[in-house]
């Protein structure tokens, strides 16, 4: 494990059971997608609501749309508990190292939704103060387009999600990790 | 920063936010405690700033309308209302009956919804889950009129300049007396959960308590200034939209601590479902919008017969609305207080500036004087108690 872009070190990632290519063997394929059968069935979301669509998120995981019922309803205060993290709503520069750190705090393996116009791309907001989209802080799994998106919009980003999950494809952290290990290594 | 750094030696400093599960949004505390009582207590604000005010520099006055929304989450359509008094105050223009009947009856509803959420989120944040279930069950429906009037449930930008974008659509008015039906047993529901429950009055009786005169000092309005026993209301105080002609009473309370605060707001949408039975009792058949062409479009079917007709609207849509030259700024009563609209125009097609007296952003400095002395689990019931909006706060 060599040291991240930014300075810090990076986690250590338990290289058995990771998400990605299936390890060889048929027991290695099978301890992989029972572990992914595992994290895609309880994701642990972060309770991080910056604006707007923050009140949505609660939206959907309060009575009418019930979040709970896709496996996804156990919202973590604590980053180190979680391993979804949902940008509900616009980032502020003010705000970009915070997200930045708690998505560091955050164990392996770990995903992005960003949740709405100004997380996905700025949205009406071009200006001095709001981060035109926070793929430029943190890889991003899923863009939920609105503003801000129906509460059934955020549910089908999960779902999409837990999909992606099942299916062991590499999250968009991994993905970023091995991009910048091929830079590295030169290729 | 001194901030950061102890007044004694004896003192910790312990940083609360801007991430946290009971802050209300990105709203940083520097707690300074001694053991486990605060000593000194500083918002820091600022993580959520959008540039509000300098986006609306570049967007027409219609356009501008889509940004109130977004600048107080909770109270969207009593922030269309704010600004399109402010620029119809540039113009002197009068808006048609039934449009200043339906902005009042839809303020009401917006109202509600606000005091739903901060009711749902003050108590999952002292531990009631289930009152915020009930309560996000109750915003449902408001949401559901929202998005019946303007296709979205939250962002309608549905009150703009001149009056309402369009009529309301058949059958609102038989889902707003559904919801009348229906809500005074379930703000019963929600009081017999919380009234006389016991861990919520140990959690909020006495605690952050506000003199009436710090918060006159601190530029405090809204529930907060009411629960302190200033019977402070716009909607009686300076009257907009004919809320003069409605029968309400200002709910106030005199022990101006967090438990006063939360009869206020519940007590406040009792008031509301008042007003809300009375705009229907008088609304008048007619236009919701203006016929002043300089700031509202024709209706659809003149543009195909005349000529000035098409000229109007594009003119409108390219150029915009061009209120005269001059100054202005209008006050309603938000869910949080008073907010304003400050808006100067320089006869173009755009505002010149417009600065925004956000409600949210003069409550949350009373945090600084009425937490020291508490415990640090009191902090969390006052700053719900004040009920900021980080999005209002930081603009």
């Amino acid at each position: 494990m060599g040291v991240a872009g930014n300075g810090r070190p990076a986690q250590a990632v338990p290289l058995q059971l990771h998400q990605g290519a299936p390890r060889s063997g048929a027991l290695g394929l099978l301890l992989t997608k029972v572990a992914n059968w595992g994290r895609k069935s309880s994701l642990w979301p972060m309770t991080f609501g910056l604006a707007c669509c923050a009140i949505e998120m609660m939206a959907a995981s309060a009575s009418r749309y019930d979040l709970a019922r896709f496996g996804a309803e156990v919202f973590r205060a604590s980053p180190r508990q979680a391993d979804l993290m949902i940008v509900s709503g616009r980032v502020a520069r003010k705000m970009a190292p915070v997200l930045r750190q708690l998505y560091d705090q955050m164990p392996e393996p770990k995903w992005v939704i960003a949740m709405g116009d100004c997380a996905s791309c700025g949205g009406v907001f071009s200006n001095y103060t709001i981060v035109q989209g926070v793929d430029r802080i943190v890889p991003v799994d899923i863009y939920v387009p609105g503003c801000p998106p129906r509460p059934e919009a955020l549910i089908e980003a999960i779902v999409k999600l837990q999909e992606k999950i099942a299916r062991g494809e590499p999250s968009a952290a991994e993905q970023a990790r091995l991009a910048a290990a091929a830079v590295r290594a030169g290729v | 920063m001194t901030l950061e750094r102890s007044t004694r030696d004896d003192t910790l400093i312990l940083n609360v936010g801007p991430q946290h599960p009971s802050t209300h949004g990105v709203l940083r505390i520097v707690l300074e405690l001694d053991g486990e009582t605060i000593v000194r207590a500083e918002p820091v604000i600022g993580y959520l700033h959008t540039g509000f005010e300098k986006e609306y520099e570049r967007r027409t006055y219609l356009q501008a309308v889509t940004l109130t929304d977004r600048m107080d989450y909770l109270s969207t359509l009593i922030n269309n209302l704010g600004y399109a008094l402010a620029v119809e105050k540039l113009f002197d223009l009068e808006v048609p009956p039934r449009a200043r009947v339906l902005r009042v009856l839809l303020a009401e509803l917006t109202r509600i919804n606000s005091h739903l959420v901060w009711l749902g989120t003050t108590a999952l944040e002292l531990g009631a889950m289930s009152v915020f279930l009930y309560c996000m069950r109750e915003r449902e429906l408001i949401m559901d009129l929202n998005e019946m009037i303007s296709g979205a449930r939250m962002m309608t930008s549905y009150i703009r300049p001149g009056g309402l974008t369009m009529d309301i659509p058949e059958g609102f008015i038989g889902k707003v007396e559904e919801f009348l039906r229906l809500m005074p047993c379930r703000i019963q529901e929600y009081e017999d959960l919380l009234r006389d429950n016991e861990l919520w009055i140990e959690r909020n009786r006495g605690i952050g308590v506000l003199p009436a005169e710090t918060a006159l000092a601190l530029g405090v309005t809204g529930p907060i200034l009411r629960a302190s026993g200033v019977a402070w209301d716009l909607r009686k105080a300076m009257p907009y939209s004919g809320y003069e002609e409605y029968d309400f009473d200002i709910c106030v309370q005199t022990d101006a601590d967090c438990y006063a605060r939360y009869r206020v707001r519940v007590d406040e949408m009792r008031e509301s479902l008042k007003i809300i039975r009375q705009a229907l009792d008088r609304l008048p058949d007619g236009p919701v919008v203006t016929d002043d062409r300089k700031v509202a479009p024709p209706p659809r079917h003149e543009l195909a017969l005349s000529m000035e007709a098409l000229i109007h609207h594009f003119k409108l849509f390219t150029e915009g609305m061009k209120p005269p030259a001059g100054e202005v700024y209008a006050a309603v009563e938000s869910p949080r207080g008073e907010l304003g609209f400050y808006v100067v125009s320089d006869g173009s097609g755009k505002p010149y500036r417009i600065h925004v007296r956000a409600p949210s952003f003069a409550n949350l400095q009373v945090l600084a004087a009425i937490a020291p002395g508490h415990l640090v689990a009191d902090l969390i019931a006052i700053t719900a108690s004040l009920d900021p909006v980080m999005g209002d706060v930081d603009r």
